[in-house]
């Protein structure tokens, strides 16, 4: 079966600087991939390359079998929606309440109607536990409800993959929890998800396959129990002991 | 005392002088319409292109705003109307006030819808892009209004400064207010005109300057 998303022989330079070295990776249809590595080691630009936030170098990425470095800027945008995008700082627009958040896209870019999309994103906020928060502004949501509400903005568009960007990296810890358990939904819901992240335990619990990358490469990847309790580089096993012992 | 109070207040001489007062301040609002609706619009387009990522964009529009912000207005005025009828192009006194008041004006407002721009996050920029709205969707429904809304106070002070300066049209005898007003003054040889007409601008723009001060507090907590 065609991989939701894979990506073959990507690289990216800025400027002189590599910072991406031929990557390939496969993500199938309902599978949940974590990336981890150090700051710096490429996790955040590749998953950039994925929408093309970030214009590759060289190389080809496939959503769903189309390899969307074909596109034109113009299919660009109706490309963008198969792919919903989750950033560390959650990006809600601050003059719009939330349900406005979720609507416009559908609105402007999808060409739903009012109600309908109105409708939808009702359906959506109710899935990450804040209907109830539909005419708020986003500055009266803490920052995990953000990040909820952030989530149903894009899960709204019906996306074939989410890409997540350190989605709790920016939550104070006791609020990581709600975004998590959402993002688990999801999963058991089958959507594909790519996840950078540094929850090395959510990680263990709910990915199907953990990729490391550091400098600009993938240097392994394998199950969770695999990679956690087994790394097959030194660069993984001292990325990890380094990790635990903050942990 | 009665002197002064005969040749700066004289009420009598107001009264008289009213009519073509109102008739003056007639013309300076409809050319603030003119300038302050052309350069709204116009500064934001020049903006946008000076923010624009594309230096052949970039480039042209911000040597107009510096070019247009560095030349007096005045000068620009009595080029158009006086200058350029020696090229061939001749214009009524009211579309060459508005021409040379729009090229200054939009400029102004341009730079201020710039910081606007600027003051936003690059996250609100990817964030909707990332959800497939093109670049014009972006800006309209996500970048400007929030622009807009930051510089509100600038763009509002930038409107009082655009009417106060349509009084330098009297130089090229657009009967806007000031001209009325001087007229009325030679007519009567009295400077009570000139004292209403100062009156009818303050009360035209001290509710803005009020604003202004307002909000610019409001924002500062």
């Amino acid at each position: 079966m065609t991989p939701m998303l894979e990506i073959a022989a990507l690289e990216k330079r800025f400027g002189d600087t590599t910072v991406l070295r031929n990557i390939d990776l496969k993500v199938r249809r309902g599978e949940l991939v974590f990336v981890i590595g150090p700051s710096g080691s490429g996790k955040s630009t590749m998953l950039r390359c994925c929408n093309r936030l970030e214009e590759p170098t060289s190389g080809s990425i496939f959503i769903a079998g189309r390899n969307i470095m074909n596109a034109l800027s113009k299919d660009l945008n109706s490309l963008r929606l198969q792919t919903g995008m989750v950033f560390q700082g959650f990006h809600l627009y601050p003059h719009m309440s939330v349900v406005r958040n979720v609507m416009l896209a559908q609105v402007k870019a999808l060409k739903r109607g009012e109600a309908e999309a109105k409708a939808r994103a009702m359906d959506m906020l109710d899935r990450v536990g804040l209907a109830h928060k539909a005419e708020a502004m986003p500055t009266e949501l803490s920052g995990g409800q953000q990040q909820r509400v952030a989530i149903a903005r894009a899960l709204a568009l019906d996306p074939k993959v989410m890409l997540f960007d350190e989605p709790t990296s920016a939550l104070d810890p006791e609020l990581v929890g709600s975004v998590l358990k959402v993002m688990k939904d999801l999963k058991a819901q089958g959507m594909t998800m790519l996840v950078v992240s540094h929850e090395m335990g959510f990680a263990r619990e709910a990915a199907d396959r953990v990729v490391f990358m550091d400098g600009g490469v993938v240097v392994e990847q394998g199950p969770p129990e695999a990679i956690f309790g087994n790394p097959q580089h030194e660069r993984t096993r001292a990325f990890l002991s380094r990790v635990s012992s903050h942990a | 005392m009665p002197g002064i109070i005969e040749m700066f207040f004289n009420l009598d001489i107001m009264r008289q002088s009213l009519p073509l007062l109102l008739g003056g301040l007639w013309m300076t609002l409809k050319l603030c319409a003119v300038v302050i609706g052309l350069g709204l619009v116009g500064g934001l387009f020049l903006s946008l292109a000076a923010t624009s990522p594309r230096r052949w964009l970039r480039w042209p529009a911000m040597a107009v705003i510096d070019l247009m912000r560095a030349l007096p207005p005045l000068v620009l005025l009595i080029f158009i109307y006086s200058g350029l009828p020696f090229a061939g192009v001749e214009m009524p006194a009211f579309a060459a006030v508005a021409i040379a008041f729009l090229l200054n004006n939009s400029a102004y407002y341009a730079e201020v819808y710039r910081a606007g721009l600027q003051s936003l996050p690059r996250g609100q920029w990817e964030a909707a892009r990332a959800t497939g709205l093109s670049m014009p969707q972006t800006l309209r429904h996500v970048i400007i209004p929030q622009a807009v809304r930051n510089v509100l106070p600038d763009l509002l002070s930038n409107t009082v400064e655009v009417v106060k300066l349509t009084s330098l049209a009297s130089v090229v005898s657009l009967a806007e207010l000031l001209y009325q007003a001087n007229m009325a003054r030679s007519v009567t040889y009295n400077s009570s005109p000139l004292v209403l007409a100062a009156a009818i601008y303050l009360v035209l723009l001290w509710p803005m300057v009020r604003l202004v001060s307002r909000y610019q507090r409001k924002l500062s907590i």
